[in-house]
């Protein structure tokens, strides 16, 4: 064994691979962020829920990290793929990344995803391509109970106290700007969708944003006027926190690279 | 004063019923009935297994931490996802005993704020720091065998909703000692560095995890009228007999030295350990063990910074229901 930092893998990137990893990190990295929640939350039932809604993603991931070493078929693993690429090489999304804040910012982050997840991965239960579609039936159910867990704590929260109030507002103020990247598609992308494997995000704003206007609405909260969006994480353009999410998360791998745990 | 000599009247009546009562309770408890929530039982047991049953869950809810500090180093996904799995295991158990508590009268969040408070005890293991990933293992393989071994007989505990969660709680522990002794094989099977941290991490769980059965049986407070209620059917040093005996071929089948030098096995069979140090287990007790302000300043945080998020669903619900008044009454 080497004595030195395990180094970063390299990945044949076809549109598939890319397209599975950007999925792949979406789940990982929110499901990441969930987990440190454990053993921290406002009352047991929410460490509960948390740590369910942490594993169903991790679980996604997995699977998800799976079927790209399949289709990549250059030695990768789920391992390799979560503890061997640095931020650059992570496509999730710039939303799932924030850090969790207080449990309202958490909530927010969970709904805004949670409402994209769980319409894309109903349409993709349609895709032609078996696995992706197998992925996304279970996928599914899951996303549902995230999104009805997470917008109940919306109402909640909105219509709560004043001080719940005021920190749910500044949470959905503050993440507004990372929602616009779930529905942006680039070219490689767009042929997956024209081959029928994928199907156009974009094309799943309009129901997203009927879901959290009617629930932010009956929270008596309200969104954003400015609708300038951020994006980058698709593209490996990531926020300052990835790379202390990734420092830690990668932290064993690195450290003793090649050993098996 | 009048109520005061009225009390009087009625508590002298009351002791006398209650002398009949304590021998039918204690007949029961000698036929081996489980005694249930609603059935009269003497204060003293009430208060025993509220005792019991609340220092258990706080266990089970302080014991997330130490585990949970690993859940975002985790080497693996698929270990990851089981440490995950298995600090979330924990947290149902705290729920679950605190329920079973609250069948004795006092609720969950009595409970809670005496022992953010530091009024009530939870298993002094926990204030053992995690340095490694080889204490994720060896917490599985030694703490949780060790609570089993204490837990087992629990299941046959006289009060109902106790020994009722112990079954349920002891299925998923045993799951958690053979995850985390795989952890350990894993570790001893791997490189140079690995062994070592998972030699490393028995060295330092050892003695503690000897601790967790209490005081030895010449010094224990509650063992007599315990034994006489069906709570506890082993004395402390059987019970860490017991767990002794079992361990020691484990350690010897991952290649590990447990950190007792002078460790002898008996005519019986029995492995003959050094004497413990009692010391270090009273002064983690009094909350002088390494991490006791840490573990009890995680728990009062997470309270604490909690707080509104309780208070804006409280809020809700009492909106809530104002509002289907209203709407009923439409």
């Amino acid at each position: 064994m080497v004595n030195m930092a395990a180094a970063s893998i390299q990945i044949s990137e076809t549109p598939l691979v890319l397209y599975v990893l950007r999925r792949a990190d979406d789940a990982l990295i929110l499901g990441h962020r969930l987990s440190e929640w454990c053993g921290h939350a406002p009352m047991l039932e929410e460490d509960m829920a948390l740590a369910n809604m942490g594993l169903d993603l991790l679980g996604q991931a997995r699977e998800l990290y799976g079927y790209a070493a399949k289709v990549e078929a250059n030695g990768n693993d789920e391992d390799k793929f979560a503890y061997l690429r640095d931020v650059g090489q992570y496509r999730n999304l710039l939303l799932v990344e924030q850090p969790n804040g207080d449990f309202a910012r958490t909530m927010v982050r969970q709904f805004f995803y949670a409402a994209f997840a769980d319409l894309y991965w109903r349409a993709m239960m349609r895709s032609s391509d078996a696995t992706l579609a197998a992925i996304a039936a279970k996928s599914e159910k899951e996303s549902a109970y995230h999104l009805r867990h997470s917008a109940e704590w919306i109402v909640r929260l909105g219509d709560g106290t004043e001080e719940s109030h005021a920190r749910a507002q500044t949470a959905i103020d503050d993440l507004w700007a990372y929602t616009g990247e779930m529905f942006w598609l680039d070219d490689r992308e767009r042929a997956l969708v024209d081959a029928g494997i994928a199907i156009d995000d974009a094309s799943l704003r309009a129901p997203w944003l009927k879901t959290i206007t009617n629930v932010v609405s009956e929270a008596t909260l309200t969104l954003p006027t400015n609708n300038w969006m951020q994006q980058g994480g698709r593209s490996g353009r990531h926020s300052e926190h990835l790379g202390h999410l990734l420092s830690e998360l990668q932290s064993m791998q690195r450290t003793f690279p090649g050993a098996t745990w | 004063m009048y109520t005061q000599a009225l009390n009087t009247s009625d508590a002298e009546d009351r002791h006398v019923e209650d002398a009949a009562r304590a021998g039918l309770f204690q007949a029961r408890i000698d036929a081996e009935e489980r005694i249930e929530p609603n059935d009269w039982m003497p204060a003293a047991y009430r208060k025993t297994l509220t005792r019991q049953i609340s220092q258990h869950a706080h266990s089970e809810i302080v014991g997330m931490l130490p585990e949970g500090n690993w859940i975002t180093r985790a080497p693996s996904l698929r270990r990851k996802a089981a440490l995950l799995a298995k600090v979330q295991d924990e947290c149902g158990h705290g729920l679950y005993l605190y329920a079973a508590a609250e069948t004795l009268g006092t609720s969950r969040e009595e409970l809670v704020d005496m022992m953010l408070a530091g009024k009530a005890k939870y298993s002094s293991i926990f204030n053992y720091p995690t340095q490694t990933w080889a204490d994720i293992g060896a917490i599985g393989w030694l703490v949780d065998g060790a609570a089993i071994m204490n837990q087992i007989p629990l299941c046959r505990c006289s009060y109902g909703p106790y020994a009722r969660a112990m079954i349920r709680v002891c299925k998923e522990e045993s799951f958690h000692q053979r995850q985390g002794f795989e952890i350990m094989l894993t570790l001893s099977r791997g490189g140079k560095e690995q062994k070592s941290m998972a030699q490393d991490a028995l060295d330092r769980w050892w003695w503690p995890v000897l601790m967790m059965f209490g005081p030895p049986d010449k010094a224990s407070q509650h063992g007599d009228t315990s034994t006489k209620w069906k709570i506890k059917r082993f004395s402390n040093d059987e019970l860490r007999q017991k767990f002794v005996d079992a361990t020691v071929p484990q350690a010897q089948y991952l290649g590990l030295t447990i950190p007792d030098p002078d460790m002898t096995r008996d005519e019986a069979g029995h492995w003959v350990y050094s004497p413990i140090d009692w010391e270090e287990f009273n002064q983690v007790l009094a909350g002088n063990g390494p991490c006791n302000r840490n573990r009890l300043g995680a728990r009062r945080k997470a309270h604490d910074e909690g707080a509104w998020v309780r208070e804006a669903a409280a809020a809700y619900a009492a909106k809530r229901s104002h509002r289907d008044v209203a709407q009923a009454a439409e």
